[in-house]
């Protein structure tokens, strides 16, 4: 099972994100979970949302307490909620910001890590140009699917389409595009 | 056809495969996205032959929903927690006057303090209702038991609730297997009525029972039941063979046969255990796991079938009877009277509380060294207990409890100073 | 030849059935073929105005849709006469489901009928003042709001008569009742409360609201037949004395009807979405006391030191809506 958590704010479509690559694992004719941390809904809260991929039925319904992966959504989150909880040296992180994980001030944690299994993408800016709007969650999953591997960018364009649609589903399907190939370079 | 949606949505699909005639719904977390869902489906001609109502509480809910069944339409509504407690009233009028009205119930705890998370003691509220309750383990249970709902219901002459868990189901992305219209129409027939409201035929419903037969009366709603308790295997099996899964019936039994140690629990918290019971058996010990998925009818025989082998049982719940301890325990200590084996209550989960893998272990090893108390509160903070009981034991104008908990344990949001 | 004008009054119910009219202008009461809706047998108290108001109404509603009638009906003391277990004295199909739910059960009816297609039978709530303007506010509120196709009766008896003549929001000021009694300083229901609920209902600007009064039985009939003409959320608030919970002689129910039209105290008047088309002019207006004089419910107000300042306050009452509505007949 791989088990990834994704940390946001209230309107930075998080619960969107896990659900999308919830939806990208089945298109890939897997069993997957996706579901939110239920806190108060308002925007700017920290939300955490949860997305478990399995290649037989995922019967746990527990909190993702050790992801194998974390999305971040919102950098301003890393030194106000604990992130970080939970993930083995082997993690995948993904954080959405035009800084480094130095820049950042996680140099130190990082050290312990995988260090090919660290990306940092840009997403909000990815979407305000090919969509309009500052909402970064599909073209983080695009990043993710390029570190990780455990879906494809094509499943996450399928994602996208079940979601969206018209010039909303495109500009986010060349965000996630964008993303992916910034995050495999 | 395999999809991969929310639990709501599922269910809303699979209450317009029914061919409801009347959908009557009133907003409350966790329920929303469902009659969301219904109402479009409504509104934009997906669903035809529908009227869509929206009501304006509860308790009209209900009752429209009343009106709507004894005039001889499928009816359909939905709620949760304080909403079910404002209808109970008119939930225990269904009953009685026999109408096979359907409603899914999405678990939730019921305040003071108000919570919307879940938990299971809003179904439980209304188990002496005469009503049908169901439980499902997982979205697919969830949205089969819908359309097992209408055909029992309709069957009886008495209503029905299907009770999933708010938030860990309801708002939970997973596979389902939809089934086709064809299916569910090969399953669930138009609706007959025993009794309808017609011109054509002039009846009263609804009159005053006195002492000289109100007994029988109540007697027959008991009856009923009873023989729901034939009907939900048949139909369960009948559910197999046309959609091919084995959804709904009384109990779900999980490894029980050689089971030293039985875990009783329902709904979504099953499945954590069968990757806890599975995780057990991999190092040797004999543990399994009984899913109730009828609640009412309570299945006494067939959960006494399972368990009369087993050394002990613990009953995980989801809710609590306060001054006494567990409500479904309370249950399944019944239908084991007479028997020598050990009985544990472990009420989880309150208001959302997460039951997790890791206590479940920790909990189900000190069951099989007996070791549990014979009630228990899982992750229970004692600290915190024991903070409150102190409080109120220096002063008198010791506060709001909830408040001062949740000030205690540091909920940025509580405190004023 | 000097022509001299000649007015015939119609002189109310002492002349139903009335022969002087043609067959088709009688009073449906008037008619051997009457569906008798709530049909003799029931339990109600001698001169109870409810069982003559719910027989006038259903009657009518029956005439008017050819016999297409479902009615919803509250707790109350309707509910409770007319289906002692085990009979029933409706010749219709009726329910009751709760106290407070009437309107939403007759509105979830309504809601089958069209759902199957059943255009020709129409639906009628019944409930009296207590189910309707209090405990099933809400419920009626929501029918209003939404324009169901549910005809909504009100018989105002002014109190909770059923279980012992308790005051509701209906209940007029200075009346007694069991939990206003007739003692202290201020006895009798309290002055400055109280829901007009015919007001409400307009304020709701549904198709149609209307009040009647049981002495005034073609007008109820006309009511009636009028509001089963329309479709929508409607509204009939039916005055209805209760001798029993009033303190009044079982013979003077049709007289006490008149008279709180006559002081003007209850008018009887029309609406159409929140505009009033229509009021019953008072011909000779009576002082209210003639009106509360033979009710045991007022009788605090009378004797050796007459309260003359609530009387008083309880004319003020009859005059404003005497003028709000325009009640008096022009003097010619």
């Amino acid at each position: 099972m791989f088990q990834v958590r994704i940390h946001g704010r209230g309107g930075q479509g998080v619960v969107t994100a896990a659900e999308m690559l919830s939806i990208a694992a089945f298109l890939e004719q897997r069993y997957s979970q996706a579901f939110p941390s239920f806190g108060s809904e308002r925007m700017g809260a920290p939300v955490v949302a949860y997305c478990r991929i399995d290649d037989k039925e995922i019967r746990l319904r527990e909190p993702i307490i050790k992801p194998d992966a974390l999305i971040i959504q919102d950098p301003t989150l890393l030194h106000q909620v604990d992130v970080f909880a939970g993930l083995g040296p082997d993690g995948y992180i993904l954080i959405n910001t035009n800084r480094s994980f130095v820049e950042l001030g996680l140099g130190e944690f990082a050290s312990g890590l995988r260090v090919e299994r660290l990306r940092t993408v840009a997403a909000t800016e990815l979407a305000l140009k090919h969509v309009g709007r500052p909402v970064p969650n599909a073209a983080l999953l695009g990043g993710f699917a390029a570190v990780s591997g455990v879906i494809s960018l094509a499943a996450v364009v399928g994602a996208i389409n079940d979601k969206f649609s018209g010039k909303v589903a495109q500009g986010n399907i060349a965000a996630a595009t964008a993303a992916y190939e910034a995050a495999h370079a | 056809m395999l999809k991969q949606t929310e639990g709501s949505q599922a269910v809303a699909e699979a209450v317009g495969l029914c061919r409801p005639e009347v959908i009557c719904a009133y907003p409350i977390s966790p329920q929303t996205h469902i009659v969301e869902g219904l109402g479009k489906m409504v509104k934009s001609g997906e669903l035809q032959r529908c009227e869509f109502i929206n009501v304006e509480s509860e308790f009209a809910a209900m009752s429209v929903s009343i009106g709507a069944s004894a005039a001889g339409a499928r009816s359909y509504t939905a709620t949760a927690s304080q909403g079910l407690l404002f209808m109970a009233e008119a939930v225990y009028n269904a009953s009685g006057l026999g109408l096979p009205i359907v409603m899914t119930v999405a678990n939730r705890a019921i305040g003071a303090p108000i919570n919307i998370w879940n938990d299971h003691s809003d179904s439980l509220s209304m188990r002496d209702s005469g009503w049908i309750q169901l439980f499902a383990e997982t979205n697919q249970e969830a949205l089969d038991l819908h359309i097992l709902a209408f055909r029992l219901a309709e069957e009886l002459s008495l209503p029905a609730m299907v009770c999933m868990d708010g938030f860990i189901l309801t708002h939970a992305y997973e596979r389902v297997d939809m089934p086709t219209q064809a299916q569910v129409d090969a399953y669930l027939p138009a609706y007959e009525p025993r009794q309808v409201l017609d011109p054509g035929q002039p009846i009263s419903i609804g009159a005053m029972v006195g002492p000289e037969a109100f007994m029988e009366v109540r007697y027959l709603a008991h009856a009923k039941q009873l023989q729901a308790l034939e009907l939900i295997p048949i139909l369960a099996t009948e559910f197999q063979g046309v959609f091919g899964r084995n959804s709904g019936g009384l109990v779900h039994p999980y490894r029980t046969a050689d089971a030293e140690t039985i875990v009783v629990a329902m709904g979504s918290v099953l499945g954590t255990i069968k990757d806890v019971i599975d995780e057990m058996r991999d190092d040797g010990v004999r543990i399994g796991a009984l899913g109730i998925c009828s609640f009412r009818p309570s299945p006494l025989a067939a959960i006494r079938d399972v368990l009369k082998s087993a050394k002990r049982v613990v009953v995980l719940e989801k809710s609590l009877a306060v001054g006494l301890g567990g409500i479904l325990s309370t249950d399944v200590r019944m239908a084991l009277s007479g028997l020598q084996l050990h009985g544990y209550t472990v009420v989880a989960g309150l208001g959302g509380r997460s039951i997790l893998k890791s206590s479940l272990h920790e909990l189900l090893r000190k069951a099989g060294d007996d070791a549990l108390q014979p009630i228990s509160f899982l992750d229970l903070n004692w600290d915190v207990v024991n903070r409150v009981l102190e409080r109120e034991r220096c002063s008198r104008r010791s506060g709001p409890i909830a408040e001062n908990i949740l000030r205690d344990i540091g909920v940025v949001a509580a405190s004023i100073a | 030849m000097d022509t001299q004008p000649i007015k015939f009054y119609q002189t109310g119910t002492f002349t139903v059935g009335n022969r002087l009219l043609g067959e088709d202008q009688r009073a449906v009461q008037a008619n051997m073929q009457r569906t008798n809706s709530l049909n003799s047998g029931h339990r109600a108290c001698q001169g109870c105005g409810e069982a003559l108001g719910a027989r006038y109404a259903i009657d009518a509603a029956m005439r008017a849709t050819n016999n297409q009638v479902i009615a919803a009906n509250a707790t109350g003391c309707l509910e409770v006469f007319s289906t002692p277990y085990p009979e029933t004295s409706w010749q219709i199909p009726w329910i009751h489901s709760l106290f407070g739910n009437t309107a939403a059960v007759a509105a979830g009816i309504a809601a089958a009928l069209k759902v199957k297609g059943r255009s020709d039978v129409r639906v009628i709530a019944q409930g009296g003042d207590g189910g309707t303007t209090d405990i099933g506010f809400g419920c009626l509120s929501g029918m209003f709001e939404r324009n169901d196709d549910v005809l909504y009766i009100c018989y105002d008896n002014e109190a909770y008569m059923n279980t012992g003549v308790q005051r509701s929001s209906a209940t007029p000021p200075a009346a007694r009742t069991a939990t206003t009694m007739a003692v202290g300083e201020h006895p009798g229901n309290a002055f400055g409360q109280g829901k007009n609920l015919p007001q409400i209902a307009m304020a709701h600007n549904i198709p149609y609201v209307a009040t009647a009064s049981v002495a005034y039985l073609r007008d109820l009939e006309y009511k009636v037949t009028k509001a089963m003409s329309l479709h929508g959320a409607r509204y009939i608030h039916i005055f209805v004395p209760c001798p029993l919970g009033w303190g009044a002689a079982s013979e003077d129910t049709i007289k006490l009807a008149r008279l709180v039209v006559e002081s003007g105290l209850f008018p009887l008047f029309e609406a159409e979405h929140g505009e009033v088309t229509g009021v019953y002019k008072i011909r000779k207006p009576v002082p209210v006391e003639e009106y509360l004089k033979p009710q045991r419910r007022f009788a605090h107000l009378f004797g050796n030191a007459p309260a003359t300042k609530t009387i008083a306050q309880l004319q003020a009452a009859a005059d404003r809506n005497i003028r709000r509505f325009g009640l008096l007949a022009e003097v010619i």
